[in-house]
């Protein structure tokens, strides 16, 4: 006890935190928070910049898929070319030499195109979309054969990028894919007026196409559309009632813990393995058609499923027992209580997450390959049995494309994509905002 | 289309037969009853529905079966003695026209013969299906109208049907994962019939093309899964090797350093880290990072491949940032703030304080979210169908290409095929080893968690 009587220490005595050597290592350790802290942050930047070059290089690249330049052309109809008899029979209409107009027509834009090579690089320019569109048209009201009308079509896909700066003009002759004479012919065609820049429909109003100037997103949007609808009506009611029956009903028993380990696993399973079920169950087993919406559906819901009851008990979860309680209290079953109380109490969180369950399916494309919607399919499906593709299932088919007009494409599309998952995920925070309730 | 509205139908039907019903046997007013009318209206509308919904379920997943057997029943018998795949992808095609469809097969006679009979069929098959779906609708309609009488508990027999619904709702969780393991289970057994399962397990050669003609070179097969392996853990390791720092980091970051205002920006953005398809990883990785790649290993003097490991890995990596980062911020969120200001208290500046209080105490739940994450590098598809490449190099070389368990299982079962073959089989053996390996990461996770797991309140 004596040390304790022991005078305090004399202020001429400099404290041990205050020699220069505990500076230093004061200063040390600080420098050292400050590093961590700066590593901290370079993580987050470098995870921020990824996402910004990504979107960039999407945007940059894709753009210009939302525009295309077309050439209008005047075209005489004319009899003896497409139907020489006057029969106006649709079969014989339709099979005829309607691309011997459209050439006709492109070589006498120009005074100085005479030999065979220069004809077919004239007749390079134009997309064969022009053909089509003569065709429908005369299909569409024969009566029109021998007057003149002027249709307008996509230039090819070669003219159009190099419209749109993707080829390079500077590069040797041999090295590129239009040739000098196309360059001069197609300035000289932007400058009379003919050729326009104007906004590409066919790529919201098309199926797919070998073409890539023809080639649209819509018949993979429908695809999509349609898959997505049957996975909601699918997955919802399922995923719902399951989360009902674990959350509100269920035993602590066997069976009920079986069922929970189940869902949090299958969350976690990868997606090419739900494709490989559907491939082997729904193809193999029922024969079910290859490429159509309902199966995609049906294997996308699987995998949706947990996602769904997994945000669902969360909500019904979040429900105090006092409204459950109340409800029992005058006199509601516990079926009552359940529907009528507190599922309607938790519909907010539920939703919110079905949209994202949703947005996820919406981008997956690994089971979907799986189950043969990866075919190329140019009609725009009507149905959830019509062989149908998918919007991300089309990005991949485009992404193996070598067009470079493709590549425009591919990005257009998954632009598109991306406008559709974020539209769904803000909707999914806006709903989760304004409806949720604090107990 | 039509069954839905028969459906529906039905409902609308049975509820309004059903109240009649009811008023007819309590005139009075619903006071005699035991149950309120609208419950015995439902009871009959649920009693029409059901058995239509039933087979209307059992049409969808039996009916193409049926359609195709008796038009099977219908061909030439040199026909009938294809293979089953084919014949149903011939099949397929037939349907497709018979629907107006356009078909890549070649317009033979005898596929335009066969498009008709198939129109037929399903014709005939379909008519079937309504009458039989009306039959059952109004047996349902008529059984319940008979069985409600005034003490009828209608209220208990809904609840009842709606309890029995939901059992099945979470059964059906169950049925999933049954059905995948059965599914992969019993075609991988008819795999190991044609190849056995230690040339499989241990074989050092992947070479799945069995030749067209017999003297090609390489036209045994051989289904070594090693490579496939080595080439999925060398992209993991890859893709680990970004999102594992810069996850890590992120989340320490946000969850210690950051204000609420930088964390409520930067969080959001990973989140669309995270929502971004894999699909769109994919294009980037094969046509911006592999090249950019290409080009600076160019400069290097260094030959990079076209579809190079490290491309696709470092891609990847970008992928799982994100969930690294969401599930680190978690569990580092989880640990007490008493336990940091305790820290503090003894002197401690703030990045000591996170080095050896923190993320000890996260620990657990740090290496959970790193196991979570490369199980779901193993299992990811798209990047690396799009990135990397499609030759089984054994190498441990980022630079080279190499190839992927889900690579293969895309490439073997994408395109034509025969269901027979040992090649679209093998598919179904990678896809088992895929599920057992992702399913012990996820389980092993989990296991680590509630093992280690310090509990603090």
């Amino acid at each position: 006890m004596t040390d304790l009587n022991t005078s305090p220490v004399p202020s001429s005595v400099t404290s041990v935190h205050a020699t220069d050597a505990a500076r230093q290592r004061l200063n040390k350790r600080k420098a050292a928070n400050k590093r961590f802290r700066l590593y901290g942050m370079a993580g987050v930047v470098i995870a921020i910049a990824a996402l910004v070059m990504l979107l960039s290089t999407l945007v940059v690249q894709g753009y210009s898929a939302f525009y295309t330049h077309t050439m209008e052309l005047t075209i005489t109809l004319e009899q003896d070319v497409l139907d020489r008899n006057n029969t106006q029979d649709p079969e014989i209409l339709a099979r005829a030499n309607y691309r011997k107009l459209v050439k006709n027509e492109v070589y006498s834009l120009f005074d100085d195109v005479t030999s065979r090579r220069d004809k077919r690089a004239v007749s390079a320019l134009i997309s064969n979309g022009a053909i089509d569109a003569l065709r429908e048209a005369v299909l569409d009201d024969p009566t029109i054969i021998g007057s003149t009308i002027t249709i307008t079509a996509p230039v090819s896909d070669d003219i159009d990028m190099l419209l749109k700066g993707h080829i390079d003009r500077n590069v040797e002759e041999q090295l590129r894919r239009v040739s000098d004479r196309q360059i001069a012919w197609t300035d000289s065609l932007v400058e009379r007026g003919i050729i326009k820049r104007a906004f590409n429909t066919y790529f919201f109003t098309q199926g797919d196409s070998r073409e890539p100037e023809l080639a649209g997103i819509w018949g993979a949007v429908k695809g999509s559309f349609y898959t997505m609808v049957v996975t909601l009506l699918i997955s919802f009611p399922v995923a719902v009632g399951a989360a009902v029956y674990l959350e509100e009903f269920a035993a602590k028993n066997r069976f009920t813990a079986l069922v929970e380990v189940n869902i949090n696993n299958l969350a976690a399973v990868p997606s090419i393995v739900f494709g490989l079920l559907g491939l082997a169950i729904f193809l193999n087993f029922f024969e079910m058609s290859r490429s159509a919406p309902l199966v995609g559906g049906m294997v996308l819901a699987l995998m949706t499923v947990p996602t769904i009851i997994i945000a669902a008990r969360a909500a019904l979860k979040a429900v105090p027992p006092s409204i459950r309680e109340a409800a029992l209290g005058v006199g509601a079953s516990p079926m009552q209580a359940v529907f009528q109380h507190v599922l309607p109490l938790a519909m907010p969180g539920i939703l919110t997450g079905t949209i994202l369950g949703l947005a996820q399916a919406l981008g997956e494309t690994a089971p979907l390959l799986m189950i043969g919607m990866v075919a190329f399919i140019v009609d725009i499906p009507g149905g959830i049995t019509d062989p149908a593709s998918a919007l991300p299932v089309q990005i991949y088919l485009w992404a193996d494309s070598p067009e470079r007009a493709f590549v425009e494409k591919t990005s257009g599309a998954i632009i598109v994509l991306l406008v559709f998952l974020i539209t769904m995920n803000a909707a999914a925070t806006i709903l989760r905002k304004r409806l949720e309730r604090r107990w | 289309m039509i069954t839905a509205i028969m459906i529906l139908a039905a409902l609308v039907g049975g509820y309004f037969v059903g109240l009649s019903r009811i008023n007819a046997i309590a005139p009075d007013g619903p006071y005699a009853l035991r149950a309120q009318p609208r419950f015995h209206a439902a009871f009959v509308a649920f009693c029409t529905a059901a058995p239509m919904v039933a087979l209307a379920i059992i049409w969808a997943l039996y009916g193409p079966g049926l359609i195709n057997a008796d038009v099977i029943a219908t061909l030439p018998a040199d026909m009938q003695a294809y293979e089953q795949g084919q014949l149903l992808l011939y099949l397929e095609d037939a349907r497709t026209m018979a629907a107006g469809g356009e078909v890549l097969r070649e317009h033979t006679d005898e596929l335009a013969q066969i498009a008709v009979t198939m129109g037929d069929v399903t014709a005939s098959w379909t008519m079937k299906y309504l009458i039989a779906a009306i039959a059952v609708g109004i047996a349902g309609l008529l059984t319940s109208r008979k069985v409600l009488h005034a003490q009828f508990a209608a209220r208990v027999a809904i609840e009842r049907i709606i309890y029995a619904f939901l059992i099945m709702c979470a059964l059906i969780a169950v049925l999933t994962t049954f059905g995948i393991v059965m599914s992969l289970i019993f075609e991988t057994f008819r795999f190991f019939e044609k190849v056995s399962v230690t040339e499989f397990l241990f074989g050092l050669q992947w070479s799945p093309q069995t030749a067209i003609r017999e003297d090609q070179v390489g036209s045994s097969g051989a289904f070594g899964a090693i490579p496939l392996f080595a080439g999925t853990m060398l992209i993991t390791v890859i893709a680990m090797f970004v999102a594992a720092p810069v996850g890590l980091l992120s989340a320490i970051f946000l969850s210690e350093f950051s204000t609420n205002r930088i964390r409520g920006m930067v969080k959001p953005l990973l989140e669309i880290l995270a929502g971004i398809p894999t699909v769109v990883y994919g294009f980037f990785a094969a046509l911006t990072v592999a090249p950019l790649m290409r080009e600076a290993g160019m400069t290097l003097g260094l030959d990079v491949a076209a579809h190079s490991a490290l491309a696709a890995g470092v891609v990847m990596g970008m992928m799982i940032i994100p969930l690294v980062s969401s599930l680190s911020d978690d569990v580092m969120n989880a640990v007490p703030q008493t336990l940091r200001d305790g820290a503090y208290a003894l002197g401690a500046t703030q990045a000591e304080t996170i080095r050896q209080v923190v993320l000890p105490a996260a620990l657990p739940g740090i290496v959970s979210a790193m196991l979570l994450a490369i199980s779901r590098a193993i299992g990811e598809t798209m990047i690396v169908v799009m990135a990397a490449g499609l030759a089984a190099n054994l190498t441990a070389n980022p630079l080279q290409m190499v190839t992927t368990v889900t690579v293969q299982i895309v490439t073997l079962l994408v395109g034509d095929q025969e269901f027979d073959s040992a090649k679209t089989l093998a598919a179904f053996a990678l896809g088992l080893l895929l599920f057992i390996i992702t399913l012990a990461l996820n389980v092993i996770a989990l296991r680590v968690v509630q093992k280690y797991r310090e509990q603090y309140d």
